[in-house]
């Protein structure tokens, strides 16, 4: 975790939003700099795609899948994911390396040309979109992509390639059952998960105690909407963890809602409108530290950084009672891949334990390999035990995932809740 | 003009004839080649706009009439996008254009006395203070607007400061409210209004308010008859260059803004961006530019078409 020492900010959320207005959930602390690079490079890489050795996966992206994991590896992999997301420690020159990465290339010789370029699930779509539409390669091996919508419109469009079953051992072996044959994708056809985070409750102890001196702890959902809070409530603007959030306030699992309790949701939230101070896409954590807002929907692992920065105010992250969202960022090959056998390597290599070990303890999410607690038990026991990082089963059975929406629903769903939190 | 202040009989002369002659057209032999010269040295300009202006822009209106979202969207001449868009979005239009007009004001109100003050009493320095002007500006937008919503925080140096003076109650705050978001404005886009108005000081000639002296005018007359009229095309100029870019803006708002002081700009980014919504997305830019066109060329109506183009060509 020393490494963080070096970084700039303290407001991962901030940094997030340095670049652009906010939908992913990273905990990032990101230089400016680093997303008008990144973008570049991509475009770089889609425009040089056609070059190599192309695989065509076909537009259907069904049948044509398994004979393109027959070859031999090409000992290269593009791999696309968020900004510190993976392992980083510095070699002898003082160069940043990933330790993880580097064991994978010792082990199987395979290179891993790793870009740290998505910032946002939708705006990541939007640019390889094209590409993806023409049949080309999107440059990438492998994206990482969060269930919810976007990851619904890759499917939808037949954008990825089915993962052969035979080749993630690893996965078969490690990966934890929350991960396994999840939801929004049945026996994983289509995707293997990199992390997993929480949507719950960020506050700041002494403003709540100092708002709420006879029940100075936040435990509810119903606390964002406590009148005592009035102006120091901070909500997300966005049309996925605002909605999921709420919808689990009324008592209903978001996955089976239905367009009258998004209703009910829309309109409990339009009540609470006039005691909020902000409708947060970015920058929601300074406005904890600043006082701006006493309590705030936060996804977990920036309140965790947050607080190992040394921003002093020991900011507290609360899973609800009525329940937390759980959202999972997924790996997948894009259609067009180039080195399919390199990628399903890659995307395995990262359920041995000790791999994950050395992921998880950088950045502190949810581990999709419970049996590399052991591991990070010996090195770094706090993460080991945190309930955010290694939640039992007991735990994990009050975590619910995003409302799937085909396109029409996302329209009404749009129409009630954009009003809402679009100023 | 003159830059040691020395009259300069030919200059003035030279000036007078060129307005004389404007209006007429005259006639010059000229062969077919020579006809073509300027066509082919604004050749590079216009492949420009073409390309990088007209193109897309044309392409964008196709956009605004289709259907669906990224990856499904296709043209079907939907043109109740528009409608749709504009019912959907007028009162952030509409708080857009309110805001940037108040914040416009306010640079102006600022801006014109510091143009005045660095054009006639600037001295040798002039270039020295509009570099000083310019320089907080070579830091990224992002990062000084976000620095005064540090600032003006609820535990923020500006109302600790103020509750701890007793001026203000426990609950007053200046972040997420319409005020922030209009200083925000007025603050980004100080620059871009003094940078006309102090061209257009600055060609003022000195003699010419030495002559409203000579003619028995105190310096109140002086300003009013002399400096404020030759002045004026300077404060049109500014009032477009800084309200029009205003009201698209976006970045304020996210920063210093609260639930109910969205602008139009915040709308069309969360349209392209994360809904993917391009059609909705270009119709609503299509409908902020109609906006923008029709009260600028209402704008220039008013006040006289030349004087606008001539202080905007400045």
């Amino acid at each position: 975790m020393t490494e963080r020492n070096d970084d700039l900010f303290q407001d991962p959320s901030f940094v997030r939003g340095m670049t652009q207005k906010r939908l992913s959930r990273r905990d990032v602390f990101k230089y400016a700099g680093v997303g008008a690079g990144a973008l570049s490079m991509s475009s770089i890489l889609a425009a040089c795609g056609g070059n190599s050795s192309s695989v065509s996966a076909g537009t259907g992206g069904g049948s044509a899948g398994s004979d393109m994991f027959s070859g031999a590896p090409h000992k290269i992999v593009n791999f696309a994911n968020w900004p510190y997301y993976i392992d980083k420690s510095k070699d002898a020159n003082g160069q940043i390396i990933h330790p993880s990465l580097e064991q994978f290339t010792k082990d199987t010789g395979i290179q891993v040309n790793y870009r740290e370029v998505i910032q946002d699930n939708a705006s990541f779509f939007g640019k390889i979109q094209p590409s993806l539409a023409s049949g080309q390669s999107t440059g990438w091996d492998i994206i990482v992509i969060t269930n919810g919508t976007t990851l619904t419109k890759l499917f939808q469009s037949n954008y990825l390639v089915p993962l052969p079953t035979d080749m993630h051992p690893n996965f078969d072996a490690n990966a934890s059952d929350a991960v396994k044959d999840p939801s929004y994708d049945p026996g994983n056809k289509y995707t293997m998960a990199w992390q997993s985070g929480l949507t719950g409750i960020g506050w700041d102890p002494n403003q709540v105690k100092a708002l709420r001196p006879d029940k100075p702890t936040i435990t509810s959902i119903e606390d964002l909407f406590d009148p005592v809070f009035k102006g120091k409530v901070g909500m997300f603007g966005d049309n996925q963890d605002l909605p999921n959030f709420v919808l689990l306030s009324l008592g209903v699992n978001p996955e089976e809602s239905t367009p009258d309790d998004w209703q009910k949701a829309a309109d409990k939230l339009t009540a609470q409108k006039p005691n909020v101070r902000s409708y947060y896409t970015q920058n929601y954590i300074n406005a904890l530290n600043n006082g701006d807002v006493a309590l705030t929907m936060a996804w977990s692992g920036d309140i965790f950084q947050s607080n190992l920065s040394g921003a002093a105010s020991g900011l507290q992250f609360t899973v609800p009672t009525e329940g937390a969202i759980i959202w999972t960022d997924n790996m997948c090959i894009p259609i067009g891949v180039q080195n399919p056998v390199d990628a399903i390597t890659m995307m395995d290599y990262v359920y041995k334990p000790d791999i994950q070990a050395l992921i998880e303890d950088y950045n502190g999410y949810i581990c999709p390999v419970p049996a590399s607690q052991a591991i990070i038990e010996k090195i770094d026991p706090q993460t080991a035990k945190s309930p955010l990082v290694f939640p039992t089963p007991e735990e994990q059975s009050v975590f619910h995932t995003y409302r799937v929406l085909t396109d029409d629903e996302l329209l009404t769903w749009n129409s009630l809740f954009e009003p809402i939190y679009q100023g | 003009m003159s830059e040691t202040g020395v009259p300069n009989i030919d200059e003035i002369l030279k000036a007078g004839f060129d307005y004389g002659n404007s209006g007429t057209p005259v006639r010059r032999k000229t062969n077919k080649r020579k006809a073509s010269v300027p066509y082919l040295l604004s050749a590079p300009a216009v492949l420009w706009l073409v390309i990088f202006f007209a193109l897309p822009t044309i392409y964008m209106f196709t956009v605004s009439l289709y259907e669906g979202t990224i990856p499904t969207m296709h043209f079907a001449w939907k043109w109740n996008n528009y409608s749709t868009t504009l019912s959907l979005f007028q009162p952030q239009l509409i708080r857009a254009v309110e805001y940037a007009l108040v914040a416009t004001i306010i640079t102006l109100l600022i801006g014109y006395p510091v143009a005045y003050w660095i054009s006639f009493y600037g001295g040798r320095r002039k270039n020295v203070f509009l570099l000083l002007l310019l320089v907080p500006f070579f830091v990224s937008v992002v990062l000084r607007t976000y620095q005064w919503a540090v600032l003006l925080s609820d535990q923020g140096i500006v109302v600790n400061t103020l509750r701890r003076l007793g001026l203000v109650g426990s609950s007053f705050h200046i972040t997420s409210t319409g005020y922030a978001v209009v200083f925000g404005i007025a603050y980004n886009f100080l620059p871009f209004t003094v940078l006309p108005l102090y061209v257009a000081l600055e060609r003022i000639e000195p003699r010419l308010l030495e002559a409203g002296r000579d003619l028995y005018a105190d310096r109140n007359t002086t300003f009013r008859k002399v400096v404020w009229p030759l002045a004026l095309p300077g404060v049109f100029a500014a009032f477009l260059l800084t309200f029009v870019p205003a009201v698209g803006d976006f970045i304020n708002y996210q920063y210093l803004g609260g639930p109910s002081n969205g602008m139009i700009g915040n709308n069309i980014q969360v349209l392209f961006r994360e809904n993917l919504d391009y059609p909705h997305g270009a119709a609503l830019s299509f409908v902020l530019m109609a906006v923008l066109l029709v009260g600028a060329t209402l704008y220039a109506r008013a006040l006289g078409t030349e004087a606008v183009m001539e202080a905007t060509a400045a």
